[in-house]
């Protein structure tokens, strides 16, 4: 018992010297952001913090700090170009091209005559403050800089659940033996001491009585048979069937962070489902419609999808690039693509006829109904079972949005006068005939 | 009693001393199974590790393993677009205007594509007269994915780069400098391919330009010019006939270019009580004179003598026959006066000249706008060949013509033409041209063209592209821009032609529509440039020259499935029935029956139902065409025989489609009717037909009548007909019609809400030219089947058109004879009269499909309930789950089930489109593509009903009438077909079901179909 104690105590002190590690590093950190961010204030005059709020509602659309974007890197512009320059050139830069300034041209020239929009209302304050926020340092990245025994610790942690779960089947065990060899010792003690041990009875062992009795081997024979036929008509049933198949897919894209997190309407990039039966993959210029810009994801995402999924998606916004042909340096694409073999998850048989339009833009069904809680994908799988029985059981309960459609008018009010109801199924309708879905 | 019968089971045991009865009475072979090779070996037995136990071990776990991996369901990958283009939604079709031009068939089509492919050819509504969307056009998007075609150009057999066959062919035309080099062309009917051919011409003066016309229609052309002045061909707008009279001119076919049967129709149905008359006096039964009202056989030297007759000659010398109906004809277009009109097939300038003559006055012709879809001048061409084979041509470059194939001198030419300094052949396949040609330049699809037609002068046509190209090909008009220096690609240059014909207008709409018209010149231009300088022979004399003792008169025509023969590669055409002779996969002699008794010629059907019928050799000028079957066709003129074009191709061609005999062996001086002698030969061949049954035998499957009791009779007091009769039930001894309600089992659905569709075919306009058969196929993914298939009746068309013979020389004669049958002896004996088809019978047409019965046989004896009836009236098939009794088609009384036999897609015995992967791009993505052992019919295009109103719901709007179609309804430009909805009483269809012509096929059987027929009305009054 003492020496079990003692295990416990070890894993606890580990934890707690993991704890104290990371409080640590934080504060390591803490320390030293600030320190950066006044050293920016005072190389220019302007106030970063302030900056970054115009930077990021102004210019982050098209420019990065570190790297070139539409437009080139920030980073340091105020040692490249004087203010007054600055100045000219952000509030009007169409107007200092066209003035001849072989600067401004060069410029021009170099991002392929791309202008730069025109931001008459940023003050030459704000401008400074612009310029002072582009001096913050790149930050060094997080995760390798922790204490090395820290990593160590957490993994220990991470692990001692089952440890203390095996030492406790152990204990039990133990007991278990100690028990048995008790009451060993007690009956040889009683032997020795001459104490009658009550006999035991010979009794017809249970099997015995159980084969005998041909009543309850026939129930049980039924019962036997009924469920294991049971269990193979399910088995059976679901041959085909691939509710959750969640296949690895050549480029690990998230619908959390795209539909969940960001927002993105749906039918942004499965456009198709409007108008067409098939909703469509979008084609990667879709993608790069927004990964033009975003070459690179936000930090702390960056830390969420190496830590819960496993995932660095910034190479995985690289696959992309590299699939499209983009050149990130030089913010244009080489010609070169390598369409993007994505596997396909929810299969229809091709007997089965589906058209989304008809349930996305006609019957104003959520994506959601059929495809789950997209927006909590990290990787998306088939949610529903995609049956005849499944589709069915829809159509039955599931009324028909008549209302503002005239194509309804007429069948809706005969209809209804002939079921008698206000409303109408998608049954009601015709939706369960055949040939609706099988030609 | 017991018998003391012996039996024997092979002639051995009659052999009482044979040894093998013996050795087989005591044991179960004759010889010892020599098992001591393999067990007598001791020792290898015993040295295998592998005992009998471990063996089934290995049994049992490879027969589980292999289940088991075979549970792991595919991994589909689906591969979006890098850069989509715009205009291509997955699973939404696009259509766009375009035009075939290959030198026999001139249209305006729409192409749907599907993800960039073209998948169907539609017809263009917005052209008026200018080509018709027949069978073949409807086919030809499957001639864009033939495995066969050219892939890249090749110089000497080897495929080139363009580069270095640009490079070639300019070092060989400096090289021709000065040597006769002749352009033989298709007609390509094209304002800039002529302009750009005269540039090539003046930079290449050495090149001339000739026209070539596979078959020919140099006499109309030649008479033409001579009366008009101009090299074209007269059109004709046979609504505006009264009397028709065609002396061997088969204009619902391929004569003159085709393409009339649109406006012959809208002149043939009866409305207002009137309608166009129609004589046809000719050899060959034709698809013109089955629907004609009137129709007299007369061999082609007859026919010249009756045209003569029609004109103002005599009819001394006619059978009585022809002549009465001369006379008779001769009246009715005096007293039709301008609304008369006198076409001819006669290869003959001076009969083509009477025709045009005697129509100067007649509104029908238009001479002013004529047609220029032919081009050709057979005695240009005739002259180019000899001087081919004399030498005196140098180089020769043809383009869309097969001249080694086609020319009736063929082995001569080849020759010839090998040693020619300089061949270069523009082709899409490796022909037989292209196949011993120097240079071959390989050309796209129309498909994958740019182009513009002027199919009729003032109506302008345009070809865009519907696909890249497959392969690396590239069209001749390129190649002559950059062999003429000229750097602009072909649409520019076609843009640059276009200006003076938009005049202004925008070109983009003029893509968009397909078909301008215009009164620009660049007619005249091109037509000037064509006029033929050689003097036409006036006379043929194979038409006009004594007939030997024992001569047949031999007319070669074109097939409507194969037509001169560019598409024999196609197996959608190969497959479908001639409309007049249900034969598929060959061609062959017509015989009238009176000539093959005498040559001792039979048409016999063998025990599987198929069509057997002998060989004859055919002799013409010691050419002679051997191993040609003969059949007897009702109607052929005594005294000549017919024979299909198009057929015997050997190059480029997949062997199952090298079907029948190369005829054009047979056309000598370009002229369609020969001299000949026909000889039996031995030996029987084998048909492949789909009708079986040609006369009714007096029941009314067609209604008929005649356009005077239409006309005249009243309705009695149940508003029915004596022309249009319901059919009478007998219940509790009480006669009552059997579409009254007490005489259904069944309890009627309530069909008034929603959409209920129908679909009415009216005989009168339907000239069986197929064309809804092969729309129907591409649609449908029907498959093909092969000639074997066919000949044991499994053919797969959900449309078929079938054609009826009358027993006596009408439908009526035949039900009037039924009727007046009296006792078992006699009918007996008139029955199997009944079943011969007459010397000249009528003929009539009915497209069948599946008739969607609201009371359906097949419905109710499905066991697993595969097909069920829908509320909007179509019977469905739901393919996975039927289990392939074929009890519905056995209890379907239309016969228009058809059952999957075998599998007939990736499967090398039916080695067709659907078994390579080019080929199965034309599949329609909407439908399935059936399986072995399961039944499939007409659909009534579901797919296309269900799409138009889910248009409809998704713009929120009701669906239009016209928004309905089937493929059918809308390949057909006769409007033969109308589909609807009949619970929109504002519609065509509804209008239709309500016409006093309305009838349902077999209506006596209480089956109420949803599709249903107009009576055919014959215009048979006489003068």
């Amino acid at each position: 018992m003492q020496k079990v104690n003692l295990r416990r105590l070890s894993s606890i002190l580990s934890v707690v010297t993991l704890a104290l590690a990371l409080s640590l590093s934080t504060n390591v950190l803490a320390q030293a952001t600030p320190a950066d961010d006044t050293a920016a204030v005072s190389a220019n005059g302007g106030d970063a913090a302030l900056g970054e709020k115009l930077f990021k509602a102004n210019c982050a659309a098209c420019h990065k700090l570190y790297k070139k974007a539409t437009g080139p890197a920030l980073y340091g512009v105020g040692d490249k170009y004087e203010k007054e320059w600055l100045y000219s050139w952000i509030k009007n830069s169409a107007a200092l091209i066209a003035s001849g300034d072989s600067r401004a041209n060069a410029i021009y020239e170099e991002y392929n005559k791309s202008a730069m929009n025109v931001f008459p209302g940023l003050s030459d304050k704000d401008i400074d403050d612009i310029v002072a926020y582009t001096y913050t340092e790149k930050k060094v990245p997080v995760a390798p800089v922790a204490v090395p025994g820290a990593a160590v610790a957490g993994s220990g942690s991470g692990v001692s659940n089952n440890i203390i779960l095996g030492i406790l089947s152990l204990v039990f065990l133990l007991l278990v033996t100690i028990l048995f060899l008790v009451t060993k010792t007690l009956n040889k003690f009683a032997v020795a001491n001459g104490v009658a041990l009550p006999v035991k009875e010979q009794r017809k062992p249970i099997w015995k009585a159980f084969i005998e009795n041909q009543f309850l081997l026939l129930v049980s024979a039924v019962i036997l048979l009924l469920s294991s036929a049971y269990f193979i008509y399910g088995g059976l049933m679901s041959v085909g069937i691939d509710q959750g198949y969640a296949p690895v897919q050549p480029i690990h894209y998230s619908h959390r962070i795209h539909a969940g997190s960001n927002e993105i309407d749906c039918n942004y990039c499965h456009s198709s489902a409007r108008k067409s039966k098939h909703s469509g993959i979008p084609s990667l210029n879709v993608c790069m419609n927004c990964h033009k810009s975003i070459g690179e994801v936000a930090e702390g995402v960056q830390a969420e999808g190496l830590a819960e999924y496993g995932v660095d998606y910034n190479k995985e916004i690289q696959k992309l690039y590299k699939a499209v042909g983009w050149d990130e340096d030089n913010q244009k694409y080489t010609g070169e693509t390598e369409p993007v073999k994505w596997v396909r998850i929810h299969n229809l048989p091709d007997f089965a006829y589906f058209n989304h339009s008809q349930h996305v833009t006609v019957a104003g069904v959520d994506c959601q109904k059929c495809h789950g809680p997209v927006e909590e994908m990290e990787i998306m799988y088939q949610y529903s079972p995609l049956t005849m029985g499944w589709c069915i059981d829809c159509h039955r309960e599931t009324n028909v949005k008549v209302q503002g459609n005239d194509y309804y008018n007429k069948i809706h009010e005969e209809l209804s006068k002939k079921y008698g109801v206000e409303q109408l199924t998608a049954a009601q309708m015709g939706g369960l005939e055949c040939g609706k879905c099988h030609y | 009693m017991a018998s003391n019968k012996k039996y024997w089971k092979s002639v051995e045991e009659l052999d009482e001393n044979s040894t093998i009865v013996e050795a087989l009475q005591q044991n179960e072979f004759v010889t010892d199974i020599p098992t001591d090779e393999f067990l007598g070996d001791k020792e290898t037995l015993e040295a295998s590790s592998t005992t009998r136990r471990d063996f089934l071990k290995y049994v049992g776990f490879t027969t589980a393993a292999a289940s088991l991996a075979a549970c792991e369901g595919p991994v589909i990958k689906s591969i979006p677009y890098v850069v989509a283009p715009d205009e291509i939604v997955p699973g939404v079709a696009n259509y766009y205007a375009s035009t075939i031009a290959d030198g026999f068939d001139f249209a305006n089509v729409l192409v749907k594509t599907r993800e960039g492919r073209p998948i169907k050819i539609e017809r263009n509504d917005l052209s008026a007269h200018s080509g018709s969307v027949n069978a073949r056009v409807h086919a030809s998007v499957l001639s864009l994915y033939d495995n066969n075609r050219l892939k890249a150009p090749q110089l000497a057999g080897k495929d080139v780069s363009w580069t270095d066959f640009d490079a070639a062919v300019a070092g060989k035309l400096n090289q021709m400098q000065g040597k006769d080099v002749v352009l033989l062309t298709q007609t390509f009917a094209s304002p800039s391919t002529s302009k750009l051919i005269k540039e090539f011409t003046s930079k290449f003066p050495n090149v001339r330009h000739v026209v070539y016309d596979t078959v020919s229609c140099s006499e109309a052309l030649d008479a033409f010019q001579l009366v008009y002045g101009s090299r074209a061909m007269a059109d004709y707008d046979f609504s505006k006939a009264e009397v028709i009279v065609s002396v061997g001119a088969d204009f619902l076919g391929d004569w003159q270019g085709g393409g009339y049967d649109a406006s012959y129709t809208k002149g043939h149905v009866p409305t207002n009580g009137k309608m166009s008359r129609h004589v046809q006096f000719e050899a060959n039964m034709s698809l013109t004179g089955a629907n004609a009202d009137t129709r007299v056989p007369a061999t082609p030297s007859q026919q010249l003598q009756v045209l003569k007759a029609l004109t103002g000659g005599s009819t001394s010398g006619l059978p009585k026959a022809i002549a009465t109906a001369v006379t008779s004809a001769k009246a009715e277009l005096a007293k039709a006066g301008n609304k008369g009109v006198i076409v001819t097939g006669l290869p003959s300038v001076a009969a083509q000249k009477m025709a045009l003559e005697a129509n100067a006055n007649s509104v029908v012709m238009d001479a002013v706008s004529p047609k220029m879809t032919r081009q050709g001048s057979a005695s240009e061409v005739a002259s180019v060949v000899q001087g081919v084979i004399s030498g005196a041509i140098k180089g020769l470059i043809t383009v869309g013509v097969d001249p080694v194939y086609s020319l009736p001198n063929s082995e001569q030419f080849a020759v010839a033409y090998q040693k020619l300094e300089m061949s270069l052949a523009f082709s899409m396949k490796k022909d037989a041209t292209a196949s011993i040609a120097q240079m071959v330049a390989a050309t796209p699809h129309y498909l994958e063209s740019w182009g513009d037609a002027q199919i009729k002068k003032g109506s302008f046509s345009l070809m865009q592209p519907t696909i890249r190209p497959l392969f690396d090909t590239r069209q001749f008009q390129d190649c002559l821009l950059v062999w003429t220096g000229n750097t602009a690609p072909y649409n520019d240059y076609i843009k640059d032609t276009w200006s003076g014909v938009l005049a202004g207008g925008s070109w983009n709409k003029a893509l968009e529509a397909g078909v301008v018209t215009s009164s620009a010149n660049v007619l005249n231009e091109a037509l000037s440039t064509k006029m033929t300088s050689v003097d036409p022979k006036e006379s043929n004399p194979s038409l006009e020259a004594a007939k030997k003792q024992g001569d047949l008169e031999l007319t070669l025509y074109t097939k409507t499935s194969l037509g001169d023969g560019q598409q024999a590669n196609n197996p959608w055409l190969q497959e479908m029935p001639d409309p007049i002779t249900r034969a598929t996969w060959d061609n062959y002699v017509t015989v009238s029956k009176a000539d093959a008794a005498s040559m001792g010629l039979v048409n016999e059907n063998v025990a599987n139902g198929g069509l057997n019928g002998s060989y004859v050799t055919i002799n013409l000028n010691g050419v002679s065409l051997k191993n040609l079957p003969a059949l007897i066709q009702p109607g052929q003129a005594k005294g000549s025989v017919g024979l299909a074009l198009g057929y015997g191709k050997t190059a480029a061609i997949q062997q199952e489609m090298q079907t029948g005999v190369n005829a054009y062996a047979l056309y000598s001086d370009f002229s369609s009717v020969q001299h000949v002698t026909v000889e039996k030969a031995s030996g029987m061949h084998e048909f492949a037909c789909v009708q079986l049954h040609n006369t009714m035998m007096g029941r009314d499957i067609i209604r008929e009548t005649t356009l005077e009791i239409f006309n005249t009779t009243k309705a009695n007091h149940e508003g029915e007909y004596a022309w249009n009769p319901i059919p009478k039930v007998s219940r509790d001894h009480q006669e009552i019609p059997v579409t009254s309600p007490e005489a259904d089992l069944w309890t009627s659905f309530d069909r008034s809400v929603g959409h209920h569709f129908n679909l009415s075919i009216d005989l009168n306009a339907c000239t069986g030219c197929g064309a809804c058969v092969i729309a129907c196929h591409a649609e449908n993914n029907v498959p093909v089947v092969g000639k074997q298939e066919m000949r044991k009746s499994r053919d797969m068309h959900w449309l078929r058109i079938d054609r009826y013979y009358s027993s006596e020389d009408s439908f009526d004669g035949d039900s009037s004879k039924k009727t007046n049958m009296s006792g078992l002896g006699e009918s007996l004996s008139q029955f199997a009269e009944l079943e011969d088809p007459s010397a000249n019978p009528q003929v009539a047409f009915q497209p069948v499909m599946c008739q969607h019965c609201n009371h359906a046989p097949c419905e109710t004896v499905c066991p697993v309930a595969a097909t069920s009836h829908s509320r909007q009236g179509q019977n469905h098939m739901a393919y996975n789950r039927c289990v392939g009794t074929r009890y519905c088609a056995n209890n379907c009384p239309y016969k228009v089930r058809r059952f999957n036999w075998f599998l007939y897609n990736e499967n090398d015995e039916f080695d067709y489109h659907m078994n390579n992967d080019l080929g199965r791009m034309v599949l329609n993505p909407d439908v399935n593509v059936r399986s072995r052992g399961v039944m499939e019919k007409c659909s009534m295009c579901i797919q296309k009903t269900q799409l138009s109103i889910l248009k409809a719901k998704r713009d929120g709007r009701a669906v239009k009438d016209a928004e309905f179609q089937t493929a059918c309804s809308s390949a057909c430009d006769k409007g033969a077909m109308v589909f609807g909805d009949i619970n929109d009483h504002d519609s065509q269809v509804y209008k239709e079901k309500k016409d006093k012509r309305m009838y349902h096929l077999l209506e006596a059987v209480g089956t109420q179909p949803n599709v249903f027929y107009q009576t055919k009305v014959r215009n048979s009054k006489k003068a």
